[in-house]
């Protein structure tokens, strides 16, 4: 093949950027037009620049606000809020959705979620779509085949007014992810993975797009995990073209085309996909048969480490500034080189996020709960009322409280703690959420991210333990 | 936005990669609105003990850096969360300008919407700055500014032989020096929008709702 036939040919990432560059420039940033804009409480800085400019948003029925990151678990009232400061900004939020006239999922909705949940959910989240909301989460998306970034206050208010964005465009990764993943392991463990080979600095600058064998093993769900954490690697963007999988699970959805345009809709989403032999700036491959259950031991999402290892020893690293960081974490985490992490003992456990509280993830922790007790304190928050009701259904919240745990209201919850959920100082919690940063879940708090079958595997022994171990005894 | 276009300025060393925005600004202080103390929120867990006093430790807290309008960082600051607080907190501070080999993707567009320079620099020339301005301390040399030239794409900083050239896009360049955000631009292309829409709506008319 030649050069120009490779520059004809183009990844599912440039195919999406070419349908909707407004203004195009030879360098820097393009005019990209937005479909879809996700935004929740945090948005009041948005709506007061707004409209301090006097402006209004320009299409609100391309607008979906989400009441998710303010919100309290333990019921349905913003009165329930812990702080008076907290429930006004959800009902500051009412306020300006009302003012707005975009579509809402108040936190009384009965579809209100975790706006990277209801974004699929509802068939907000459209394969070949450019989608923004403001959290750094909206990679999320990626995983129904769409463009879809996170943004800041001043970036959401300039796509409310204009429905664009000024974007400059990334470089590409392509990410194969080979074999069938063992029993236990699933799609938080892969991007633990990805995320510890490539580094937190690692994907700065790029999109990823993930393909290879692995993905027939892996459920929407579990590709929805991934695209998620991608940021984590610092990239930009994490997709994976959109197959029957997706488009079966679209099909019927609120939002998603109907009847004629449902065809039409399908049958240009076939060609998305990228081209044979295009051009990708870094590739990556992991082998996912290898893969244990992982367990983050420090204090950024890339120190995901096999759960059958020990805590590094940061003497080994040759990099001065990596052995002063991990150092650093190791006297923040409280741990100890060369300890055995099945030794390692747990004070909580949060099972929830837009990460890992979809009905496969609540599925996987209570299939470990089931007919056990936890011994340590801890929530179960469902990332939507939908998944919420389903999980009920199923009678899943009676095993989550027959273990011991909280079944709680849908919201971020413990991941980001802006809702006054969160652990007390000095405790270490097992979390299926995305970061483990200094403080993420409370002053002092030490935070290790694991999946939610390892969260439950943890729960129930008080220690991180191979869930493997706990299948084989069902 | 307030115009850049030259600064010479007291610069702190802020050691560390991966700075991530949970640490510029703890999640819990993002009930805020705009007009508060956004300064007081800064770096508040490594600036402040559990008690609310200075960590005496703590860059920002050292009498000779505690006034500075420059962080030399390290790579990949402002990883992380989307929030804008963690520029808010930044810009209300005081600084005007970060060095740093890599940043954050979102923080580093949020720096650009509120005047914030966001400088990309070679790895070693910082380490070579960030060093010489902590030696700065023990051998009592003040020589603690930098000079940035925003016209001109150029930093003077001590550590540094000569003035070192940076890359920022014209676009973005332009609105730094003017002190204007792109919205106003962009509405300027109001029609080109509308056009664009139209022909977008009619060949994917299921993304119209």
């Amino acid at each position: 093949m030649n050069a120009l036939q490779a520059s004809t040919r183009r990844t599912l990432f440039e195919k999406i950027w070419d349908q909707h560059i407004v203004m195009p420039r030879p360098t820097g940033p393009s005019l990209l037009y937005i479909d879809r804009h996700i935004i929740h409480e945090g948005s009041f800085h948005a709506f007061k620049d707004l409209r301090a400019r006097g402006l209004a948003i320009r299409n609100p029925q391309q607008v979906f606000g989400v009441a998710d990151h303010y919100v309290p678990t333990t019921s349905r009232d913003p009165n329930d809020a812990v702080t008076q400061e907290i429930k006004e900004v959800i009902l500051k939020f009412d306020d300006n959705m009302k003012w707005s006239g975009a579509h809402y999922f108040s936190i009384n909705d009965p579809q209100q979620g975790i706006v990277h949940v209801v974004g699929p959910e509802q068939g907000i989240s459209l394969p070949g779509s450019i989608i923004t909301c403001s959290d750094s989460h909206t990679s999320t998306h990626g995983a129904m085949g769409a463009m879809a970034f996170g943004v800041g206050q001043s970036e959401s208010m300039h796509i409310m007014a204009t429905q664009t964005l000024w974007q400059t465009k990334p470089l590409q990764m392509r990410i194969a992810l080979t074999g069938k993943p063992a029993a236990g392991v699933g799609g938080k463990d892969i991007i633990l993975a990805v995320i510890a080979k490539l580094g937190v600095a690692g994907a700065v600058g790029y999109a990823i797009e993930y393909a290879g064998s692995a993905l027939q093993w892996l459920s929407l769900d579990e590709r929805l995990t991934i695209c998620n954490m991608t940021i984590e690697a610092g990239a930009r963007s994490g997709l994976i073209a959109a197959d029957d999988v997706v488009f079966d699970y679209l099909y019927g959805r609120k939002f998603a085309p109907q009847g004629a345009a449902w065809d039409q809709a399908l049958q240009a989403w076939r060609q998305l996909p990228s081209d044979d032999g295009c051009h990708f700036d870094q590739t990556v491959s992991i082998d996912v048969t290898q893969l244990a259950p992982m367990l983050t031991w420090g204090t950024s999402p890339d120190t995901g480490v096999a759960i059958d290892g020990v805590i590094p020893d940061p003497s080994r690293l040759t990099d001065p500034h990596a052995k002063q960081a991990a150092s650093a974490a190791l006297t923040y985490m409280d741990l100890t080189p060369g300890t055995p992490l099945s030794t390692i003992k747990i004070d909580r456990v949060f099972i929830g996020s837009c990460t890992n509280s979809r009905l496969s993830d609540l599925r996987l922790a209570a299939d470990i709960l089931r007919g056990r007790r936890a011994v340590v304190p801890g929530i179960v928050v469902a990332g939507s009322m939908l998944i919420k009701q389903a999980a009920e259904a199923e009678g899943l919240d009676k095993v989550f409280q027959a273990a011991g745990l909280e079944w709680r209201e849908p919201g971020c919850s413990m991941c980001v703690g802006i809702n006054g959920d969160l652990a007390l100082a000095n405790e270490r919690v097992a979390s299926t959420s995305n970061r483990n940063f200094v403080g993420r879940q409370g002053p002092g708090v030490r935070t290790h991210l694991v999946s939610p079958a390892m969260a439950a595997a943890a729960a129930v022994t008080g220690h991180f333990t191979d869930v493997r171990t706990l299948l084989s005894q069902q | 936005m307030q115009v850049f276009t030259h600064l010479r300025a007291l610069a702190a060393p802020f050691e560390g990669r991966n700075v991530d925005t949970d640490q510029i600004i703890p999640a819990r202080f993002l009930k805020k609105n705009r007009d508060a103390f956004y300064k007081n929120y800064l770096f508040h867990d490594l600036r402040f003990d559990e008690h609310g006093e200075p960590r005496p430790d703590f860059i920002l807290n050292r009498p000779l850096f505690r006034s500075a309008q420059i962080l030399v960082a390290d790579e990949n600051f402002g990883c992380g969360s989307s929030r804008e607080g963690a520029v808010y907190c930044l810009a209300d501070y005081g600084v005007r300008a970060i060095l740093a080999p890599s940043f954050g993707d979102i923080f580093f567009n949020n720096c650009l919407k509120n005047g914030l320079l966001p400088i990309r620099l070679d790895a070693k020339n910082l380490d070579a700055v960030r060093q010489t301005l902590l030696n700065s301390i023990k051998n009592n040399d003040s020589a603690r500014e930098i000079t940035i030239d925003l016209a001109a794409c150029t930093v003077k900083a001590p550590g540094l032989n000569a003035p070192q050239t940076f890359i920022m896009d014209p676009f973005w360049h332009e609105c730094l020096l003017k002190g204007v955000d792109e919205l106003a631009l962009t509405l300027s292309y109001a029609s080109e929008i509308a056009n664009f829409e139209q022909q977008h709506r009619s060949a994917h008319p299921w993304l119209a709702n």
